[in-house]
């Protein structure tokens, strides 16, 4: 956004400097929650329960993070912490991964080639944007239980892969690629997996990694599916098993420990979209489109 | 359609079939049983099952209940919408005033996209938890019996603050691209006309980010309707009492936790008519908004 | 290098024919030209050659081989495009050498043929830059190097030069000549350009709606047009022709003047043709064409004077010397020159 060139909204003297102060409190609202999280993972259950809760880190962070991750979350959880964030990782990048190269070859055929019911194909694909998981919940569940893939991976990713959108970003890109260019890899001697390898996906990679981004984001914030096929605690995500700790009714709650596991739970997606910013805001505005 | 393509014929279906099996299997399958058992009623151990046409759909939307939960989602989504749009535009605004400094604020603004809704919920009834809650506790100090886990008011604004605080960086990210694309000369044109900055704000930039708004309220609506089950299955499990039990709360609700299959149907395909109008709804405005330019 | 034979090609899309039968021998190492208009089929007929449109009847061979049914690549030719199609994440180089890599030849011979090419055109400075960072005319450059590092049997190029500025594009024409000299390669060149087609064609295919109006040497196209398409399309400024009633051995034109022509038919409409530069100034008196003249355009060296046949509203361009004096309004005697003149069927446009 910084592209040099000033916004026709740029303001002047004080009319600035008073849209930087709006700008820091926005920001400190939305990064409060984080913050918040944060500080109360360095806390002991004691200070904790005892608001307000200080401003700053404690001294406790160090411990915290050394109990949960060797042993005190199967305590609570029944499973470890390395096991939740592998689970979870698993997913989002099986989803990401998934939906990248099922949607991609997708678009590559309903692009690339010419077959009877091509369009019928497409328009098959896109309709399941009006079809997602809350409106078919039960019988969706049902299929999953006669496939017998309640508890496991497959049964957490395979579902959630089918993509009109990530398929229609794919169609819109490559249509672009000029005619004469797949005409040039032919006369060249390049067959379908060639023109692909060689010249299709290096020019996708910006898209890729946009989808990449995206989609990361969406397999690890899954809330609803792994809810219903998962039971068993050794196959939950991290967004689940914080789900069933906290409790708060219960006084035992080892609040410190809930809070590690929330900041280890946010800390990954959003360090991929801080450092992937750029091709996550065009994946965000594309595929929107 | 283009003018070279492939000569193979067989190729094409293999690289679709991943795609349209998983489609099929897992989304036309399933979407043809919801419609068939929304018009079945089934015997409570699932053994027989009898055609009754609507009145699944009859018995559903006389149910108070699921009036009720209607009426939550329309409350719900209202509010979120509002204050998710009208919050991001006042920043996006300012943030376009900015000269330097802007690519900081943005890398700030965007994180909560990248928050679960389940953990959103969580970080803010971790704040405003009744027993330990940081920023519950100056309420108290005020005066107000401070208890979302109880009052279904306060039950509300506890989602709806979490909603409207997660979906803010997307609306933000989209009021920025709007503004950025409205042509400089307009606002020179206007500032040469005479027009004071506010006033050129009301006449010109917000008309041309109408199609912006459009686009993002049809989004806000789908998501609120849609994504923010973590939320409230998180935080209020749409109580106390049904008061935060929406549309899609109560479908898993009673298609679960109560273990009524024919309802739950009935309620499936109500929301897939929403889905489809709101859909349908959107790619209408997109067409038009290509002639907007 | 090889010979390219067409036999009866014809080309339909959902039953609609667009390419009506041609039939050609283009000889090994001779460069043919395809000129026409846009909508021609010009185009589609250089891509049948290239296999990148299906053939609907008759038949291609290159070489001694019937290619119908080959792929683009099984058929040893190399193309260049009219936007010339450079793979835009590929060095110079890699675009160069990437049909080769395909083929399987072994590294040095690439090496050694992208050298040679890059020599050829100049492009050494710029074997490691990308296409982005090229000029126009060195993308053009690259884009012929592509095809002649694959040294092919035939040499395909799709209006390589209308992308290019005008004075690049002189520049470019007369490179694309030198290295057919130096190459001997078979090529078949499109254009709708037609100084280009008269400068680099050995012979020429003048199209026009599907079908090859005349295939000649550039000088027969000019002096001996088969069609009243191909008079009116090849030469600039263009014939004029018009229509003229025959009366035993004598031309009524428009304007009702009565002009002896040899040649003829006896009775009867005939279409004649006369280019601007072919008209000779003559003393009123002798049998001529009255042309009054409405503006006059000066070049420098020549001049062209636009008119009228007096009596009537059919135009008539006339190349004047460069010292005319003539004005608007004058009232000018013109003759065709000696053999100059061109007769046509009005009814199937055929030459007479």
């Amino acid at each position: 956004m910084d592209n040099g060139t000033h916004s026709p909204l740029a303001a002047r003297g004080a009319a600035r400097t008073i849209a930087h102060l709006w700008m820091i409190l926005g920001v400190i609202i939305v990064a409060f929650p984080v913050y918040y999280v944060f500080i109360a993972s360095t806390h002991s259950v004691q200070t904790i329960l005892r608001p307000p809760l200080p401003l700053l880190p404690g001294a406790e962070g160090y411990e915290n993070y050394r109990a949960a991750f060797s042993g005190e979350i199967d305590r609570i959880g029944g499973v470890s912490l390395w096991r939740l964030l592998g689970n979870t990782t698993l997913i989002a990048v099986g989803i990401a991964v998934g939906k990248i190269v099922i949607s991609m070859a997708s678009a590559y055929a309903i692009v690339f080639f010419k077959f009877p019911f091509r369009m019928a194909c497409f328009w098959l694909i896109f309709i399941t944007l009006m079809l997602p998981v809350e409106v078919r919940i039960q019988p969706t569940y049902k299929v999953m239980v006669d496939l017998g893939l309640i508890d496991t991976y497959a049964g957490l990713i395979l579902p959630l892969i089918a993509s009109a959108t990530a398929t229609l970003l794919f169609r819109q890109f490559f249509m672009t690629i000029p005619d004469e260019l797949l005409e040039a890899a032919r006369v060249d001697g390049a067959g379908p997996w060639r023109f692909f390898k060689d010249i299709l996906w290096p020019l996708s990679l910006t898209n890729v990694a946009a989808i990449f981004v995206i989609q990361f984001i969406y397999g690890w914030t899954q809330y609803l599916w792994p809810l219903l096929v998962t039971n068993s605690n050794e196959m939950n995500t991290i967004v689940i098993a914080l789900k069933k700790m906290v409790s708060f009714a219960d006084a035992d709650t080892p609040w410190n420990l809930v809070m590690v596991t929330s900041v280890l739970a946010i800390l990954p997606p959003i360090l991929v979209v801080v450092l992937m910013q750029r091709w996550f805001v065009k994946g965000l505005v594309e595929t929107e489109k | 359609m283009r003018r070279t393509v492939f000569p193979h014929k067989l190729l094409p279906w293999l690289l679709l079939a991943p795609q349209l099996a998983i489609t099929l299997i897992f989304f036309y399958w399933p979407a043809a049983q919801a419609f068939r058992q929304s018009v079945l009623r089934e015997d409570p151990f699932g053994l027989s099952s009898q055609f009754v046409g609507l009145a699944n759909f009859r018995k559903v939307l006389n149910d108070p209940a699921y009036l009720n939960a209607l009426q939550v989602t329309v409350v719900f989504s209202v509010l979120v919408a509002f204050f998710a749009l009208g919050i991001a535009l006042f920043l996006a605004v300012q943030a376009e005033k900015i000269i330097r400094g802007k690519g900081l604020y943005r890398t700030m603004m965007i994180w909560p996209y990248a928050v679960a809704p389940a953990i959103a919920g969580m970080l803010w009834l971790f704040m405003f938890n009744p027993s330990f809650g940081t920023l519950a506790w100056p309420l108290r100090q005020l005066g107000i019996n401070w208890n979302p886990l109880l009052d279904g008011e306060q039950a509300m604004a506890l989602v709806v603050a979490a909603a409207t605080w997660k979906q803010i960086s997307y609306n933000f990210l989209f009021f920025v691209a709007g503004l950025q694309a409205i042509p400089k000369s307009l606002l020179e044109a206007a500032a040469i006309d005479g027009a004071s900055r506010r006033h050129a704000f009301w006449t010109i930039v917000f008309p041309l980010l109408a199609p912006t708004t459009f686009f993002l309220l049809v989004v806000n609506t789908v998501y609120a309707l849609f994504d923010t089950f973590g939320i409230i299955h998180a935080v209020t499990g749409g109580g106390p009492g049904r008061s935060t039990e929406t549309l899609v709360y109560k479908v898993y609700n009673d298609g679960f936790v109560n273990l009524i299959m024919g309802d739950s149907a009935a309620q499936s395909v109500i929301l897939m008519v929403i889905v489809i109008a709101l859909t349908a709804f959107q790619f209408r405005f997109i067409e038009k908004r290509v002639h907007y330019g | 290098m090889a010979h390219i034979q067409l036999n009866d090609l014809r080309k339909s899309y959902a039953g609609q024919e667009v390419i009506h039968g041609i039939t050609m021998d283009i000889s090994n190492g001779e460069f043919v030209v395809i000129v026409g208009p846009s909508g021609c089929g010009k185009s589609t007929l250089l891509r049948m050659v290239a296999g990148l449109e299906g053939i609907s009847a008759g038949t291609i061979s290159i070489g001694d081989r019937v290619v119908n049914d080959l792929e683009p690549r099984e058929r040893d030719i190399a193309m260049v495009f009219q936007n010339y199609a450079l793979y835009p994440h590929m060095s110079v180089r890699e675009n160069m050498a990437y049909g080769l890599k395909i083929a399987k030849m072994p590294v040095a011979e690439i090496d050694a043929r992208v050298a040679k090419a890059a020599t050829m055109l100049e492009l050494e400075p710029y074997l490691d830059r990308k296409p982005r960072a090229l000029s126009g005319g060195q993308r053009q450059r690259v884009a012929m190097g592509r095809a002649l590092v694959r040294e092919p049997a035939a040499f395909l190029l799709d209006e390589p030069l209308s992308n290019l500025d005008a004075k690049l594009r002189v520049q470019m024409r007369l490179q694309i000549k030198e290295l057919h000299q130096r190459t001997g390669q078979t090529t078949l060149y499109v254009t709708h350009d037609q100084v280009e087609a008269m400068t680099l064609a050995d012979r020429l295919i003048v199209m026009n709606k599907g079908v090859a109006e005349q295939i000649a040497t550039p000088h027969e196209v000019y002096t001996n047009p088969a069609s009243e398409f191909v008079a009116g399309f090849i030469g600039s400024p263009a014939m004029n022709i018009f229509t003229v009633r025959a009366e035993a051995g004598v031309a009524v034109l428009p304007g009702g003047q009565r002009l002896p022509l040899p040649g003829l038919p006896a009775s009867g409409e005939v279409r004649l043709g006369l280019r601007p530069e072919d008209m000779v100034l003559v003393e009123a008196g002798t049998p001529a064409i009255p042309v009054v003249l409405k503006s006059v355009e000066w070049l420098g060296a020549d001049a062209f004077g636009y008119g009228v046949i007096e009596g009537s509203e059919v135009l008539m361009t006339l190349r004047l010397p460069g010292n005319t004096v003539a004005k608007r309004g004058d009232r000018l005697h013109v003759a065709a020159a000696e053999g100059r003149i061109h007769l046509f069927s009005p009814a199937t446009g055929k030459r007479l």
